[in-house]
Formats: C-alpha cells, sequence, structure tokens
C-alpha cells in the first residue's frame, strides 16, 4: 500500500492491535489470558465517503472504531488522522482531534444524560472547546436542533421526555455541533423501530450532502449497510476479512465469510426466498482468548484446505478484481459459486466463546 | 411579547427533582415532617424574640421565683412555662435556645460530611487504582475509629466547643457518605454519556461534577436528610458527656446531663429536653424516608410505566 499523503485518505489505520487482559480475579491477579479484540487492521477511510464495517456481534468493531477515535488505546499499531498519528499526540493535539472526530452512539437512552437539560447536552462541545457562549450559544444550539428535526422549543426538556428516534437525533446533533470530519456511527439505528430507522438513515445521509462529513458506519446489519455505503468492509474475529465498494461486495463476495454473511440476509420476496440458496455456517466464531492461527475463519470455513491453517492468507485483490476490492483468503468465492455447509477441514470444533 | 413566554414555559421540561417535589407535596408524612422542621427553625431564628416577649433569660438564675423556699426546682406554671432547673433558669428558654445548637451542630456537620464525601468518593470511584485503594482504606479506617475515644482524647487536647464538636461529628460521618459515591461512581464511569462527554474532549473534572454528580446526587441527598438527626444526637452526646458546648450556653444534651440528679422530683427536667430531642430526630428521620422513597418510588411497590 503506497505509504503516501493521499489527500483523498482521512484516516489510514495501520497494523492496530488492541488487546484486553483478561481479569480473572481480585486477589490472584490476571491469568495471563488476553482478548484480542482487534488483531492487526490496516483501513483507510477516505474523505467525504461512507465506509460501512460489518461483522458478528463481538468481532471488534466497536473496539476498532473506539482505537479510532481514541477512545481507547490501542495496543499497538498507528491511526493516522489528516496527516497527524493520533497515538502519538499531545494532549493539546488531542483536544483538537477530540473536536474533528465524533461517536454517535448504539443505545440512545445510554448515551444521553438522563438529569441534564437537552440544550446543555447538545450544547456541551461548545462549552468545553469554548466556541460560543451564552445566548450564542443557545441560539447555535436551537439552530442544530432545527438542522436535526427536532423542535428548538425543546431546549429545556429532559431526555426521559424524548422517543428513541428524537433521542438519536439528540445524540446526532451534539456529534456534529462542531463540524467535525469524522463521525463514527456505532450502529446508530440498531437500537431504533425499524420504522424510524429510515427516517435516521435520511437525516444522516442529509447532513453528509451538507457539511461534507466522513462517516464510518458500523453495523451488523447488512441491509442497512449496503444502503448507506460507498465501500465496505468485513470483520471477522479482530481481523479485515474483505474490503469492496458495496455494490461490488453485495454482487460478488469473495471471501466465504462474506459469501456466508450475504446469504444470510433474509430475501422479502418468498419465490425469490425459494430459490435462494443459504450457505449456513457451522459452529459458533471461536474464542476471541484463542483466535484459530493463520485464517481465522479456517475451522469454520466450507473451502477450507490444509494451508488455511498455516500461512495467513494477505488483503489484495483476488480473481483479477479490481484494486478496490481487496479479500483475504486463498481460495476467493468465484461468482455464482455454491458454497457447501459443513467446514471442509476435519477436527475438533475450535474453542467457542464461553 | 408575552405569549412565546407563556409557550416556553409550558414546554419547559418537568426535570426529576420536579418530580421528586411532586411525590414528597402528596406524601402526608413528608408534609407533616417539613413542617415541623420548618418550626424549628423558626424558633431556632426566633429565639432572642421569644425569649424577650416571655421576659426570661436562657442563664438567668431566677433563685427568688424559680426556686421553692427549700430550693427545689418548681414545675411547669404560668410563669415558667415547662418549669426550672436545679439552679432556677427557664427549661422553656434553655430548650429553645438549645434548638440553635441543635439544628447549627446536625446542619453544619452534615454539610461538611456531604461535601468531603462526595469529593472523595468520586475522585476514589472516577480514578481508581492507586487513589482508590488508598481513599478506601482511609474510609474504611475513619469508620472502624471508635468516635467517643477519638472525641474524648480530642476535647482534652484542644478544650471543649461547638467547633470542635462539629469537626468531630462531621469526621465521623463523611466515610459513609464517601462510600456511597464511591459505588455509584464506579458503575456511572462505565456509562455511554461519560464515554460521550469524554470523546467531546471533557476533563475528567467536567466529567466527575457534570456528568457523574447529578446523577449521585439522589442518594446523597436521601443519605444528608438522615445524617443530620444522626449528628444531632451525636452533638447531645458529646455536650451530655461534657465534651460539647461549654455551659452555661444551654443544648439539649446538657441540661439532659444536668437533669440526671433531679429528675426524680423534676420530670420536667428532663421531659422537656428530651421531648424537643425526639421530634426533630423524628421528623427528619421521617422527611428522610419520605424523600428516599420520592426519590425511588419504583422501591417496593408496582413498577410504574416508564
Amino acid at each position: 500500500m503506497s505509504a503516501g499523503a493521499n489527500p483523498d485518505v482521512l484516516v489510514r489505520v495501520e497494523g492496530l492491535v488492541k488487546h484486553f487482559p483478561v481479569k480473572t480475579g481480585a486477589l490472584f491477579g490476571g491469568s495471563g489470558e488476553v482478548v484480542h479484540a482487534v488483531d492487526g487492521v490496516d483501513l483507510e477511510i477516505r474523505r467525504g465517503e461512507t465506509l460501512g464495517l460489518v461483522g458478528e456481534t463481538g468481532c471488534g468493531k466497536s473496539t476498532l472504531a473506539r482505537c479510532i477515535i481514541r477512545l481507547l488505546e490501542p495496543t499497538s499499531g498507528r491511526v493516522v488522522f489528516d496527516g497527524q498519528d493520533i497515538a502519538g499526540a499531545s494532549a493539546r493535539e488531542l483536544r483538537t482531534f477530540r473536536s474533528r472526530a465524533q461517536l454517535v452512539f448504539q443505545d440512545p437512552y445510554g448515551s444521553l444524560n438522563p438529569r441534564r437539560r437537552v440544550g446543555s447536552i447538545i450544547g456541551d462541545p461548545f462549552e468545553i472547546h469554548g466556541v460560543a457562549k451564552g445566548g450564542d450559544r443557545v441560539e447555535r444550539v436551537k439552530a442544530l436542533m432545527r438542522v436535526v428535526g427536532l423542535n428548538p422549543e425543546h431546549y429545556n426538556r429532559f431526555p426521559a421526555e424524548f422517543s428513541g428516534g428524537q433521542r438519536q437525533r439528540i445524540g446526532i446533533a451534539r456529534a456534529i455541533a462542531l463540524q467535525p470530519c469524522l463521525v463514527v456511527c456505532d450502529e446508530p439505528v440498531s437500537a431504533l423501530d425499524v420504522s424510524i430507522r429510515a427516517q435516521i438513515l435520511n437525516l444522516l445521509g442529509d447532513l453528509q450532502a451538507e457539511f461534507g462529513l466522513t462517516y464510518l458506519f458500523i453495523s451488523h446489519d447488512l441491509s442497512v449497510v449496503e444502503h448507506v455505503s460507498d465501500r465496505v468492509a468485513v470483520m471477522y474475529l479482530g481481523k479485515i476479512v474483505e474490503v469492496a465498494p458495496a455494490a461490488d461486495l453485495y454482487a460478488h463476495p469473495r471471501h466465504p465469510y462474506t459469501a456466508a454473511l450475504l446469504s444470510a440476509v433474509p430475501v422479502a420476496d418468498p419465490d425469490v426466498a425459494d430459490r435462494h440458496q443459504r450457505t449456513i455456517l457451522t459452529g459458533d466464531p471461536p474464542s476471541p482468548l484463542d483466535p484459530p492461527r493463520a485464517c481465522r475463519f479456517h475451522p469454520r470455513c466450507p473451502k477450507a484446505q490444509p494451508v488455511c491453517a498455516e500461512r495467513e492468507p494477505a488483503l489484495e485483490p483476488r480473481l483479477g478484481d479490481g484494486p478496490e476490492h481487496t479479500a483475504a483468503c486463498h481460495f476467493p468465492v468465484a461468482d455464482g459459486e455454491l458454497l457447501p455447509t459443513a467446514p471442509a477441514l476435519a477436527g475438533e470444533p475450535w474453542p467457542s466463546r464461553p | 411579547m408575552a405569549e412565546p413566554t407563556v409557550a416556553a414555559r409550558a414546554i419547559e421540561g418537568r426535570g426529576p427533582w420536579r418530580l421528586v417535589y411532586e411525590r414528597l407535596r402528596r406524601d402526608p408524612a413528608a408534609v407533616v415532617s417539613a413542617l415541623t422542621i420548618v418550626a424549628i427553625v423558626l424558633i431556632a431564628l426566633a429565639a432572642p424574640l421569644i425569649a424577650s416577649a416571655v421576659g426570661h433569660t436562657p442563664s438567668t438564675q431566677y433563685r427568688d421565683i424559680g426556686l421553692s423556699p427549700a430550693g427545689i426546682p418548681v414545675g411547669p406554671n404560668g410563669t415558667f412555662w415547662f418549669g426550672t432547673d436545679s439552679l432556677g433558669r427557664d427549661v422553656f428558654i434553655r430548650v429553645v435556645y438549645g434548638t440553635r445548637i441543635s439544628l447549627l451542630a446536625g446542619v453544619v456537620s452534615s454539610v461538611l460530611a456531604v461535601l468531603v464525601g462526595v469529593v472523595i468518593g468520586l475522585a476514589a470511584g472516577y480514578f481508581g487504582g492507586v487513589v482508590d485503594t488508598v481513599l478506601s482504606r482511609i474510609m474504611d479506617v475513619v469508620l472502624s475509629l471508635p468516635f467517643l475515644v477519638f472525641a474524648i482524647a480530642l476535647v482534652s487536647v484542644a478544650g471543649p466547643s461547638l467547633t470542635i464538636s462539629i469537626g468531630v461529628i462531621a469526621f465521623f460521618s463523611w466515610a459513609s457518605v464517601g462510600r456511597i459515591v464511591r459505588g455509584q461512581t464506579l458503575s456511572l464511569k462505565e456509562t455511554e454519556y461519560v464515554e460521550a462527554a469524554r470523546s467531546l474532549g471533557a476533563g475528567d473534572l467536567r466529567i466527575m461534577f457534570v456528568e457523574i454528580l447529578p446523577n449521585v446526587l439522589a442518594p446523597v441527598i436521601v443519605y444528608a436528610t438522615l445524617l443530620i438527626p444522626g449528628a444531632i444526637v451525636f452533638e447531645a452526646t458529646l455536650s451530655f458527656l461534657g465534651l460539647g458546648v461549654i455551659p452555661p450556653t444551654p443544648t439539649w444534651g446538657n441540661m439532659l446531663s444536668d437533669s440526671i440528679a433531679f429528675y426524680r422530683v423534676a420530670w420536667w427536667f428532663v421531659v422537656f429536653p428530651g421531648a424537643a430531642l425526639l421530634v426533630t430526630t423524628l421528623a427528619f428521620n421521617l422527611l428522610g424516608d419520605s424523600v428516599r422513597d420520592a426519590v425511588n418510588p419504583h422501591r417496593g411497590v408496582g413498577r410504574e410505566s416508564k
């Protein structure tokens, strides 16, 4: 990958690793085990795009996102934001960074302080960064509330007086207050009613067009990700297994895991659904305490060969795909290929998550 | 421009504290105990007025009219409503003046204890690690100190006074507040809104006092209301033992202490200061219980819908 300063790239993640030590007893210290939440991720987020990040629960999506905005300290690796290494940032640089990268949370109930009025919650970014004071701040908060579709007269209400969708609008208003470059959306709609989801997704789209935002959009809902993303990265057990433009990924999945994931998306038309061939994975994802060697997917993979357990496949274009479509698999899935359901490699099942 | 103001007021949210207030207003025990406390505060504030209206002072010894010819205290009558004590002083005026000391000691020491306990509990819970270990051990030590021994030792060095009493009471009360706050902070610091504040660039102090503190305030206020009667009794104990306010300044504690030798012949000598102490602590305790129920309405009864 060309390491130069590509002006199109807003965030470059290089070899990012985040391990969590496992605490067992209070008295006897740690067991020495670590959870390999993120284990060597390289990723680019380009200016103005929406990068979707999908994967099963527990695959490290949220940890990766929190390392990117440095809510968590990476164990190793670099996160270069707009040409600046965030991992080595000074306190002052970090403060500036905090105004340029924001997070929209999954849970619109947990992410708003129940004892504070909505106006002061949305005004927080202005107050913390000393941007606007007094009446000016009130006006700007009210303007923001209008932008995200809230009634500015509700300035003095408490979060408990709003619905889930409205609360998510409050969280979005807070995130875009300082006009950040990067907004990380951590499953922003998965806690909402289906009927509200489209509204919030459209709002995010409108805001992106208006303010030129870059989104890292995390979800386990593939249809949502397909709808909003320009490019999609698929994550499995702490690693990125495939990255491609959204349409490309959904039409030609190369990694068997991606293929299995996509075949699990329900099809609305029953006639099509009858003909729809599903690839059903057996077993649970292995424990991140002791992830499989080489290709992490090999114990469950229907196409695995002995080499998959020995040599880790690089994330690179496969089967004549363009440079935009990369997959980490020795035996990528060809277009139209049907996958068997059983794992190809016999042997003891890998210990799954406790 | 009157109409927009009205509209704005209508949209003003009913905050959590507003709801607490409205629940309290519907609770008869809360209303009665709150009114009692207001009356006690008024009595304390108006003590000099009451004294001048009655025409007695708290320390004057009315040996001619307050004692029988044999030197026995007189019982309640038209002149001395609560009778007199062994020196011929007016028990009523002394109980009234004692209210001032009791309230002062109770409220000031509780406020001090809450301030110290909140700051230390927040720091211990929020920073964790070494800070938490050190502060928690200090709290353990304070909670395990024998308070009377400590108070006697301190008074014998510094001499008895109201300031020392308040200091001793606060010193022995903050640690339990600190523990409550620490426990709450431990769970609150993991909430998403604290994470949100951190991602916005908020500093530690801001997270502790703007994000976490409002959420620990409810149990702290409940505890503080229950701390006051304890502190009042604590002060009375110190005065009773001669470790508190110096005579002749009247306190309920030293009046009860003086009555020990006389209660067989002069029941009024022990009943009135004792009743004052009882009514005051009962009122604060009942109010504290009601505040607790109002802050946490789901306790015991079926859950209200959200």
